[in-house]
């Protein structure tokens, strides 16, 4: 589980999140929503500790990572895996070698074993026949598929997807989406996802957080979120054509 | 006028404050290896992409300089006062002392520099290096580390090769063309010929792949944008990488030929 209390940072003058708080709980796939330029993406630096923010406090498990030392906050990156946007495979490595990597780095097991949990990581991602292939020779979504694997080599206690569905079909998202929500509820993991994709929202949000401006201005499910009374998030919501649509017809 | 004197004022203070990251990221990089295994195959691989990849060249411009310092010197310093292998002598001294090191190292510091500088910068712009951050990697050890170890063990063997194709090319230059008779080039080759020298030329390369690989990395570490800041950086690194080969020829000639 990871909470964050009370988070506010700035850029500048510029105010970015402004006193958020919310709870990510195992077993859940947890969506950050909100526009571009809402604060999505510095929450889950912030989170990650990619930035640290001025106010608040960031709870794994209750451990505040603020304040950790760098020793403790570099072992307890060993208990994350992020997928990013553009999945950030490395081009130097083939498929395979790109999920050995943490392996080969932080595990202390033996080769063959490295290999058969890649392996079984590639499996689990429907990616294993691509698994000597070179990371420009695949498609966005399985480039993805691919950094999930990676994601999930050394078995992660956390997930952080950024924009996992950015550039792809809605097939491909969902395969995407569904693969997440499976190996969140599979291992019992707290996923936390980054997205403006409505089609994520209706399908896997266990849980949503919605930002705007910087502050926290809805929590809920996707069960609620259509019924939801602010204002901000029903502009957002509904600025999507095919909901706007689905909830008229709903009222019919 | 204002304006002016804070602008004179700033430039120092940026480069200062540049050379104090460039210091922090060599702490970073120096650093004990996560995994031995993963450096010494990385340290092969760039063994083979900076060093392996390079011979070609350095032999190539060698052998072609080796010739064009042989016909300059026979145009210009031959004269009836001279003995005739002065043309070989000066055209090896020049080889060894200068060109085979620093020359070279400047055009490495144009194929090499580049390439390195683009590497990272690309894997910095695409998230590859945040994703080795997410993953608790010191990825400026484990992308920087091994480059500059694998430049500086393979630079002493371009060096030599360069010095063996620069001389190859003056002696072919006399043995095809004429303009000298081969046993007055391979006498002025082979007069007074101080190992020194060579060793002098070995340790300036040490310094000068030290500087390519470190400074270069240390550009594309630090890119921020897209492809068009990446090939600035590779630009930049190029110039950074020049002056400062230039600047520590001195310094080296100096201490080390007193």
């Amino acid at each position: 589980m990871i909470e964050i209390k009370n988070i506010s940072k700035s850029f500048g003058e510029q105010l970015v999140l402004n006193n958020v708080s919310t709870t990510f709980e195992n077993g859940k796939t947890n969506l950050i929503i909100g526009q571009s330029g809402a604060g999505k993406t510095v929450l889950l630096k912030c989170i990650v500790g990619l930035l640290t923010p001025e106010r608040g406090e960031v709870l794994y498990d209750k451990r505040n990572i603020l304040k950790f030392s760098k020793k403790e906050r570099l072992m307890l990156r060993r208990e994350m895996g992020m997928l990013f946007q553009n999945a950030a495979l490395f081009d130097s490595m083939s498929v395979l070698e790109n999920v050995m990597f943490p392996l080969e780095i932080f595990s202390d097991k033996s080769y063959s074993e490295k290999l058969k949990r890649a392996r079984f990581c590639l499996e689990r991602v429907n990616m294993l026949d691509a698994q000597d292939k070179s990371p420009e020779e695949l498609s966005g979504g399985m480039q993805k598929r691919a950094a999930i694997a990676r994601a999930i080599a050394l078995e992660p206690k956390y997930l952080f997807c950024d924009e996992p569905n950015s550039g792809l079909d809605p097939q491909t998202s969902l395969i995407i989406d569904e693969l997440i929500h499976g190996i969140t509820k599979e291992y019992n993991i707290t996923t936390i996802v980054n997205t403006h994709d409505m089609n994520s929202v209706m399908g896997i949000g266990d849980h949503i957080t919605f930002l705007a401006g910087g502050r926290l201005e809805w929590q809920g499910d996707k069960d609620g979120i259509l019924d939801a009374d602010n204002q901000l998030l029903n502009n957002f919501l509904y600025s999507s054509d095919l909901l706007r649509k689905v909830k008229e017809r709903s009222k019919q | 006028m204002q304006h002016h004197s804070h602008k004179k004022e700033m430039i120092p203070v940026k480069s200062i404050s540049t050379f104090g990251k460039y210091l922090i990221l060599m702490y970073r990089v120096l650093a004990r290896p996560d995994s031995l295994k993963m450096f010494f195959r990385q340290f092969m691989r760039e063994i083979y992409q900076l060093g392996v990849n390079s011979i070609p060249i350095v032999l190539l411009i060698s052998f072609f300089i080796g010739a064009v310092i042989c016909i300059q010197m026979k145009l210009n310093i031959e004269s009836a006062w001279m003995p005739k292998f002065t043309v070989g002598y000066a055209t090896r001294e020049i080889l060894i002392l200068e060109f085979s090191s620093t020359m070279m190292c400047l055009i490495l510091s144009g194929k090499v520099g580049s390439n390195i500088t683009s590497e990272i910068g690309t894997m910095r712009v695409t998230q590859q290096i945040d994703a080795m951050e997410i993953m608790g990697v010191n990825s400026a050890n484990f992308l920087i580390f091994p480059k500059i170890a694998a430049l500086i063990t393979a630079i002493p063997t371009l060096v030599i090769f360069s010095m063996g194709a620069g001389i190859a090319g003056a002696y072919a230059i006399g043995l095809f063309t004429g303009i000298m008779i081969p046993a007055d080039l391979t006498t002025g080759l082979q007069y007074e010929f101080s190992q020194w020298y060579v060793w002098c030329s070995i340790i300036k390369s040490l310094f000068f792949a030290f500087i390519i690989s470190s400074v270069a990395s240390f550009y594309g570490y630090n890119v921020e944008g897209g492809s068009v800041e990446v090939g600035k950086a590779s630009t930049d690194s190029v110039v950074s990488c020049s002056v400062l080969i230039l600047f520590a020829d001195i310094i080296l000639t100096q201490l080390l030929m007193q």
